[in-house]
């Protein structure tokens, strides 16, 4: 059996008197005493005050030091504490940094802003350029991260133990690259390049994890790597619609094929101009399903148009359904060539016509100087209609195109907080 | 390469105790890199202004020797490439961002380390060296390769190998730590 190491130690905080306890021990290069915040050097805890307190205002972290867990499925203590922020367009935006601490798998980092957090680690492989130009991608585990943000973070407040020497006021470059859930942030010195990976983390999971009281308070805005919710809202109403217009596409097939498309009624007539009460009606015909009613005016026009009144009337109770329909058809001649405009044949489609017996009345109407026009009306009963499925169709897209807009609204929100806002 | 065998701290006089330690690694742990079993036989301590990192000897099944280093718990496994395939940039020359061509890959710089070393002990192939601050040059590759350019000799030493998680190792015979 091996032997078993205390891994804390402890001193008497150089400016104030205070117990200070270590609890990453040779990894802590820089230890913050919470009872003043004086920043001490543990190898020399009795001389060496890297930095007072004196003019710092107390931050008191969310999760406090010496918190335990369990996190990515590893016992870990939450040993240090530190606010940075950057500075964009005069406004200075600060964000909270948890150190987490196993002695055997070492350190993580969980970060918080403004109610939205980051599960941190540093990576292995460097990340490789992908594109630069207007917007640089990189590629990190076969994954694609475009850059999002560039910027000087500085240490403003230090609580407890850093594994490296954290003073007030250090500078890094950095730049972060998103592909959401996942951010890829380099931070540079002179000295050194560090990259590291931030998986979005809901605060609930956190809470869970180190078993925190209360509530954590609600993420406002859009940060850079949370994953949309309208992404998967998107996928989940285009399915449903996917699966919705497959079946009314079968609907249709269905009914197209389907359809008794009876010719109850077909008549040819002829319009004599000036010949006086043009209006007759035609013989009774039977529709034995309620349903479609098709009425198709043809006629053969030149030059000329022909309108029709057309009443179909219930025998029965005498409900009538009034149309008019008119065909014109004109050709000629100019300088582009030989033109027709107009059509010789109209229809008209009533949806729901109750079953029964039925008679048309016809009032026809044409130019009282053409020459006579004959022309022939069809009736033909459960002629499929497309209109209720376009409809349907149309309804069916409402879902899936107001996720579309939420989400581009949610990606443009995310943009405004990034170096590449419109 | 000599193997120095029983080291006495003593004997060389002017390196001080090892400081206060909390690697979870110790002489005798046992482990495996690239399915071939190591012992951990040796090992140096680094301190630098920000920082330090320990440098476990390890010797594989083989007899032959390599390095894990665990600097704050990030740890990697390398071999000494002598002599190194290209020349390595002057001490001078070298900064964040240069590259060394290593097997088709470009590493690149990413860490500079003046740093010396502050304890020993256990077997290490070295007999002696110097107490002054010495450069080292880590990179980086996008295959988790990693390298170090260690410029405590003329011309410098060149370390290869990879960045590995602490559960790639399979480590055996650890410390064990109070409440852990």
């Amino acid at each position: 059996m091996v032997a078993t190491a205390p891994l804390t130690r402890g001193f008497n905080c150089a400016n104030c008197g205070a117990a200070v306890e270590l609890r990453a021990l040779q990894h802590t290069r820089a230890v913050a005493c919470t009872s003043c915040a004086a920043i001490i050097d543990p190898r020399d805890p009795t001389v060496f005050v890297l930095q007072t307190a004196a003019a710092r205002e107390r931050i008191t972290p969310v999760i406090p030091l010496g918190t335990r867990g369990t996190w990515d499925g590893q016992p870990c203590e939450v040993v240090g504490f530190q606010r940075r922020s950057i500075e964009v367009d005069d406004t200075r935006y600060g964000w909270d940094e948890y150190v987490l601490f196993n002695p055997y798998r070492g350190f993580r980092y969980l970060s918080e802003y403004e109610g939205h957090w980051n599960d941190i680690r540093t990576v292995r492989e460097l990340p490789r350029l992908e594109s630069s130009g207007k917007r640089t991608k990189i590629s990190y585990r076969g994954e694609s991260y475009a850059h999002f943000q560039g910027a000087t973070a500085r240490t403003d407040f230090v609580l407890g133990e850093f594994p490296w020497r954290v003073r007030t006021g250090d500078e890094v470059r950095t730049a972060d690259y998103i592909a959401p859930p996942q951010m890829l942030s380099s931070e540079s010195t002179d000295d050194e390049t560090t990259w590291s990976i931030g998986r979005y983390t809901e605060a609930a999971e956190i809470w869970k994890a180190f078993s925190l009281q209360g509530e954590p308070r609600s993420a406002s805005g859009v940060f850079a790597n949370q994953p949309s919710p309208y992404g998967k809202r998107l996928k989940r109403s285009a399915a449903v619609f996917a699966l919705l217009a497959g079946l009314l596409a079968l609907f249709v097939v269905v009914r197209l094929v389907s359809a008794d498309r009876e010719r109850v009624l077909s008549e040819r007539y002829v319009w004599r101009p000036g010949a006086g009460e043009p209006a007759f009606v035609t013989a009774p015909f039977a529709l034995r399903e309620p349903g479609t009613v098709e009425i198709a005016l043809g006629a053969s026009v030149q030059n000329a148009w022909l309108g029709v009144d057309l009443a179909l009337i219930n025998v029965d109770s005498g409900t009538a359904w009034n149309v008019s329909r008119e065909v014109s058809f004109y050709t000629g001649r100019d300088s582009d060539g030989a033109w027709t405009e107009g059509s010789r044949s109209s229809r008209v489609l009533l949806p729901a016509v109750p079953a029964g017996q039925y008679y048309l009345r016809v009032e026809p109407e044409g130019p009282t100087t053409s020459p006579q026009v004959p022309y022939t009306i069809q009736v033909r009963r459960d002629v499929p209609s497309l209109l209720p499925y376009g409809i349907a169709i149309l309804l069916l897209l409402v879902p899936p195109v107001a996720n579309l807009l939420r989400m581009a609204s949610f990606e443009h929100r995310r943009l405004q907080e990034s170096d590449h806002s419109a | 390469m000599v193997v120095r065998h029983d080291l006495d701290l003593d004997a060389i006089g002017e390196i001080s105790d090892l400081p206060p330690d909390s690697s979870p690694i110790q002489l005798g742990t046992e482990g495996r890199f690239d399915e071939r079993a190591f012992t951990v036989v040796g090992r140096i301590v680094y301190e630098h202004a920000d920082g330090g990192w320990n440098e476990w000897h390890l010797v594989f099944a083989d007899g032959t020797s390599g390095w894990l280093s665990d600097a704050q718990a990030e740890y990697a496994v390398s071999t000494l490439v002598a002599p190194p395939p290209q020349p390595l940039p002057e001490a001078t020359a070298v900064t964040v961002g240069v590259g060394y061509p290593w097997r088709g890959e470009d590493l690149q710089v990413t860490t500079l380390t003046r740093a010396r070393y502050t304890g020993v002990e256990g077997e290490l192939p070295f007999e002696y060296w110097g107490k002054d601050e010495v450069l080292f040059a880590d990179l980086r590759g996008h295959e988790a390769t990693f390298a170090t350019f260690d410029y405590s000799e003329t011309p410098p030493l060149l370390f290869v190998g990879r960045l590995v998680e602490y559960d790639d190792l399979s480590l055996r015979q650890l410390r064990s730590f109070d409440g852990w």
